[in-house]
């Protein structure tokens, strides 16, 4: 699958129609703000979590269709997961999204659904669309206040 | 028979135009199979061929440094180096070349204007009136200026059209007044500001005015004595010129009353570590070896610009842009975003449920360059609500089949996200 086929897939374009958990959360024990400079998409993300298990995750903001998709995919995934296992799951979404396109992933992978988020590769200006939510988690899980800028890290993203 | 007339005047115009577009070659390629439709114009402007040989015939045969070689080669290139300034002057019918400083682009000419009246004109209590449809250079330089001096900004809005306006201005001004710095066509939307009033009502408190034209140069004809500016900036690249070049106009009077910039080699008349005297106006504000084979590609496009004609310009762009705007309406989901009165060749807007990077990216598979983005104008997305717009901007070499492409690749984005 290649071009705009792999960027907006049914999921992406369904995801960034409807996402899922956009919405402010009653008890919010973390939180983060992310910022692109570069084309303007701002986020909000918020934690409920109890005994180092994530029991709720909302977030709230405006983007592109790669990023509003990849922030609903991964608030869907992170419910029930401890924040150690948050955490990994960070490492290895950061790690498929920054692979030269084509990269299939690992066989370890528990990408799933999130594969999708893989087709900005081929659009190395819009990378940093899809990785800011999971910056943003990254803040979340260490309690950083500080908004998350992708500019800050320029080799991060490519 | 007078529509007849001007039926063939347009027809006319479009085989004029038709020529001039073979003059810039970068515009015969393919983009992702797709021939290119250059829409980014306000962004930066494609290059005649005039201009592209002015710069290799300077490397090639006139390259020298100025001011300074008694060798012939030298004094090649300085008469060059000032012939460009002297067609920069009656391209913008200043009094004379002296009014006519060389930069580095529209944003350094702000800098310096900004940075030279906070050392001897604005203080503490002094107030800068901008605007709301200001592109970030013409802010941030005066933002500075008030951080180093305690002087304030204040702001004159826009109506929801895009205009500025004028009504909530003229309580702005007052006895604290002590600069005016306004834009002469929105970045973002495309607005003709109607300067006049604004000048007037500006140095009836005393106040000095600068003109930010970089957008406004390469669709209409400028004539900085009638407008009566102090100060009038713009930049080589937006005007089919090399990059790194860009002009500062100022009156005679205030660039021999301001104090110089940058010091350095050519700015100076006689240096001792006891006292340095300036040299007069424009080379009082360039210190060092100025842009020379970039002044001499922009004499180049601006006669090159000139030879067209800003009336043929003018109408032809007017006739592109028009139907645009049509072609633009008929597209489902399409909200424009500012609509003046007047606009040059600048067109901003949304698609309803997709965002204007989403648009930018489907349009570049199809060859179609536009900007998406917040233009460099924040609080003017900020006053609309809107995180950015899509902007496709136009020059005299685009053509109405383009706006065609342009619109069916809006159709299909708009299916490929409503589907």
């Amino acid at each position: 699958m290649s071009g705009l086929l792999a960027l907006y897939q049914d999921i992406i374009l369904d995801h960034n129609r409807s996402p899922r958990n956009f919405r402010k959360l009653a008890h919010t024990s973390h939180e983060a703000r992310g910022f692109n400079p570069l084309c303007g998409d701002k986020m909000t993300l918020y934690l409920e979590v109890e005994d180092q298990c994530i029991r709720d995750v909302g977030f709230e903001g405006s983007g592109c269709a790669s990023s509003t998709a990849s922030a609903s995919l991964m608030t869907e995934r992170l419910k029930g997961m401890t924040l150690e296992e948050a955490g990994r799951l960070f490492h290895e979404v950061h790690h498929y999204l920054t692979q030269p396109p084509d990269t299939p992933p690992s066989r370890a992978s528990t990408l799933g659904k999130l594969e999708a988020l893989g087709g900005v590769r081929q659009y190395p200006a819009r990378v940093k669309c899809a990785t800011l939510a999971w910056h943003t988690l990254e803040a979340a899980l260490h309690n950083r206040l500080e908004p998350v800028t992708t500019e800050l890290e320029p080799d991060a993203d490519r | 028979m007078a529509t007849w007339i001007q039926a063939k005047k347009t027809l006319d115009l479009k085989h004029q135009m038709e020529l001039a577009r073979n003059d810039f070659p970068i515009l015969g390629q393919l983009i992702h199979g797709k021939p290119l439709v250059y829409l980014d114009n306000a962004a930066t402007t494609q290059k005649p061929n005039a201009v592209i040989r002015a710069d290799t015939a300077y490397y090639e045969t006139q390259n020298a440094n100025v001011h300074r070689g008694v060798h012939s080669l030298s004094e090649v290139a300085t008469s060059l180096y000032e012939d460009a300034r002297k067609t920069v002057a009656e391209f913008l019918n200043a009094a004379s070349p002296s009014e006519i400083v060389f930069t580095r682009s529209t944003t350094e000419s702000i800098n310096l204007v900004a940075h030279v009246m906070g050392r001897t004109q604005i203080g503490a209590g002094d107030e800068i009136i901008l605007t709301e449809l200001e592109h970030h250079s013409n802010i941030v330089p005066w933002q500075l200026l008030c951080e180093r001096t305690g002087a304030r900004l204040k702001i004159i809005p826009i109506l929801e059209s895009g205009d500025l306006n004028l009504e909530a201005a003229t309580p702005l001004f007052g006895p604290h007044t002590r600069m005016l710095a306004v834009t002469h066509v929105s970045n973002a939307l495309g607005t003709v500001n109607n300067l006049a009033p604004l000048i007037a009502l500006a140095h009836e408190q005393g106040a000095l005015v600068l003109v930010d034209g970089a957008q406004a140069v390469p669709h209409l004809a400028v004539d900085v004595q009638a407008l009566d500016c102090d100060f009038y900036v713009f930049s080589g690249h937006k005007i089919y010129g090399p990059t790194g070049i860009g002009v500062l106009y100022g009156k005679r009077s205030w660039l021999d009353r301001l104090p110089p910039w940058q010091g350095g080699g050519d700015m100076i008349t006689m240096v001792s570590f006891q006292k340095t005297t300036y040299a007069d106006p424009p080379h009082k504000f360039e210190a060092g070896t100025p842009p020379i084979a970039q002044a001499i590609g922009l004499a180049e496009a601006l006669r090159y610009v000139t030879g067209l004609g800003y009336p043929a310009i003018q109408a032809y762009e007017e006739n592109l842009e028009l139907y645009a705007l049509r072609r633009l309406l008929e597209i489902p989901g399409i909200q424009l975003i500012g609509q003046p009165l007047k606009r040059a060749s600048i067109i901003s807007f949304v698609m309803t449920g997709i965002h204007p990077h989403d648009i930018g990216t489907v349009l570049d598979q199809y060859g179609i360059a536009v900007r998406a983005g917040h233009h460099c104008a924040m609080p003017l997305m900020e006053h609309y609500q809107v995180p950015a717009t899509v902007r496709a901007s136009f020059a005299f070499y685009n053509t109405h089949e383009e706006v065609d492409s342009l619109a069916q690749a809006l159709d299909q984005t708009w299916s490929l996200f409503h589907p």
